[in-house]
């Protein structure tokens, strides 16, 4: 089954060249596919218009089935296809670590006490056990990494949309980092420089160059 | 503007001192407390019940533990504001009729009125501002906007509380990066166009990554499904100390002003 579809997308920000010209991708079940480009080269423009965060100027986006068109299209995907955003800083704005892990669940309608044994469960599951009461700012970059993670996994999504998810991390964090994403079952999208997180993790591996995505690019 | 190392942080509490006192008691408790004291203080007019009140929040201080130094800074700050007032008021205000002066400062006519005036209004305000420290400074910031969303007060106050808790760090440490990188290429502050053209740069430089920043935390949060509800999950439980507390607080407040009117 396929995720994600998109076919012909165009994308240009307001008075400048278009940085994607006909982009189309597919995202099936259980693949990680690698997406490599240059810095300005529209990688995360593609993953903000995957979840409607962006609209295109041009093309389609098929999510989960089905094609993706209004704001409350988007609004019922975005829980399923768990974009990690590239600054921790952006995605943890709660004070402690538990409320920013039970935003997600909260917002989907699971009750407090679901959400509270959500929160110990899934930072259980990535070794963060006793995290609950930390505060967020105060935590290093390598934990703001992986409480980003656990406030995406929380929702349970279907895909996980990573935006350089080892940007900033030193080698241990990194390599903790890859081992809990190799772990999961989730189907990814990794935009990444990082050839080590590519031989790690991605199934596959696609080239974004001058708006298109170049066939299947060596791993 | 000071210069601020990256990683320092923004906001600094009394939330780490020593584990006893009011920081053992349900911050609801305190807030409220500080709130009663603070209408009591306001409410009294009588010189001794105002001298008894400033007991009382040197009191509340000592039992917070609060650091000798650091709390003086910043009731000092606090009285910095109201100075000028304080200065003011025995000139600008008239003595009653058939009264003298209390003194003449270079043909200005200073009356006792104004004298008691300023004096009442400097006690009221220390008496506040200490207990405030004592009681509310002891909080962490984030347990201080659960107390409040507890209490009540509108879901916006609370958001926009927490998130300015949150991302004045985050503000604050962008400010002292690029601080840092300015005085890496030899910037000094100065009396002149270029510094005053230099900090131009610097604040509307954290503007625009302000509004950046803001625009896409508000992306992330709708990816979580957010809808303008911030969720908040808090473990705050009302104990016995916190009723007695409470309880005592009360009855000092409806005290203060009881003897201020009677006497």
């Amino acid at each position: 089954m396929s995720l994600f579809a998109l076919s012909d997308i165009r994308f240009a920000y307001a008075a400048r060249p278009a940085v994607l010209d006909g982009v189309s991708l597919r995202l099936d079940a259980g693949e990680r596919l690698a997406l490599v480009g240059d810095n300005g080269a529209g990688k995360s423009t593609l993953l903000s218009l995957m979840v409607g965060l962006l609209k295109p100027s041009g093309g389609t986006v098929e999510a989960f089935g089905r094609a993706r068109v209004t704001e409350a299209d988007f609004a019922e995907i975005r829980p399923r296809a768990g974009l990690v955003f590239q600054d921790p800083d952006d995605q943890l704005f709660c004070p402690t670590v538990a409320e920013d892990v039970a935003f997600g669940p909260l917002n989907t309608g699971a009750s407090r006490a679901e959400a509270r044994r959500i929160v110990s469960d899934t930072l259980n599951g990535l070794g963060l056990a006793g995290f609950e009461d930390r505060v967020t700012h105060h935590l290093s970059g390598g934990e703001k990494r992986l409480v980003s993670l656990a406030a995406v996994l929380a929702m349970q999504p279907e895909a996980l949309l990573l935006d350089e998810p080892t940007n900033a991390l030193d080698a241990k964090a990194r390599a903790r980092l890859i081992e809990v994403l190799s772990g999961l079952p989730q189907a990814m999208v990794i935009v990444s420089h990082d050839p080590e997180v590519r031989e790690a993790l991605a199934t596959r591996a696609v080239l974004l160059e001058s708006g298109r995505v170049a066939d299947e690019y060596p791993l | 503007m000071p210069t601020t190392r990256p990683g320092q942080p923004a906001i600094r509490s009394f939330a780490d001192g020593p584990d006893t006192g009011p920081r053992r008691l349900d911050p609801r408790a305190r807030v409220l407390a500080a709130v009663a004291f603070a209408v009591a203080v306001v409410a009294l007019n009588g010189l001794p019940a105002l001298v008894a009140s400033v007991g009382v929040a040197f009191g509340l201080a000592v039992w917070a533990r609060l650091p000798l130094r650091e709390t003086a800074k910043r009731v000092a700050a606090m009285d910095g504001f109201i100075l000028l007032t304080l200065v003011m008021l025995p000139f600008t205000t008239p003595p009653a009729a058939g009264t003298e002066p209390l003194f003449t400062l270079w043909g200005l006519p200073a009356s006792r009125e104004g004298l008691e005036h300023a004096v009442r209004i400097a006690l009221k305000a220390n008496a506040v501002i200490l207990a405030l420290l004592a009681l509310v400074g002891t909080m962490r910031e984030t347990v201080l906007g659960h107390a409040l969303g507890r209490l009540g007060v509108p879901a916006k106050l609370v958001t926009l509380f927490l998130m300015t808790v949150r991302y004045i760090e985050v503000l604050h440490a962008e400010y002292g990066r690029l601080r840092w990188a300015m005085k890496a290429r030899g910037f000094r502050p100065r009396t002149d166009l270029h510094t005053l053209k230099s900090l131009g740069h610097l604040v509307g430089m954290l503007l625009v990554r302000s509004l950046e920043r803001s625009e896409r935390v508000l992306a992330a949060m709708k990816c979580r499904g957010y809808t303008g509800r911030l969720p908040l999950l808090d473990t705050l439980r009302a104990g016995p100390a916190d009723w007695a507390f409470g309880t005592a607080a009360a009855i000092a407040c409806v005290l203060l002003v009881a003897a201020d009117r009677l006497a």
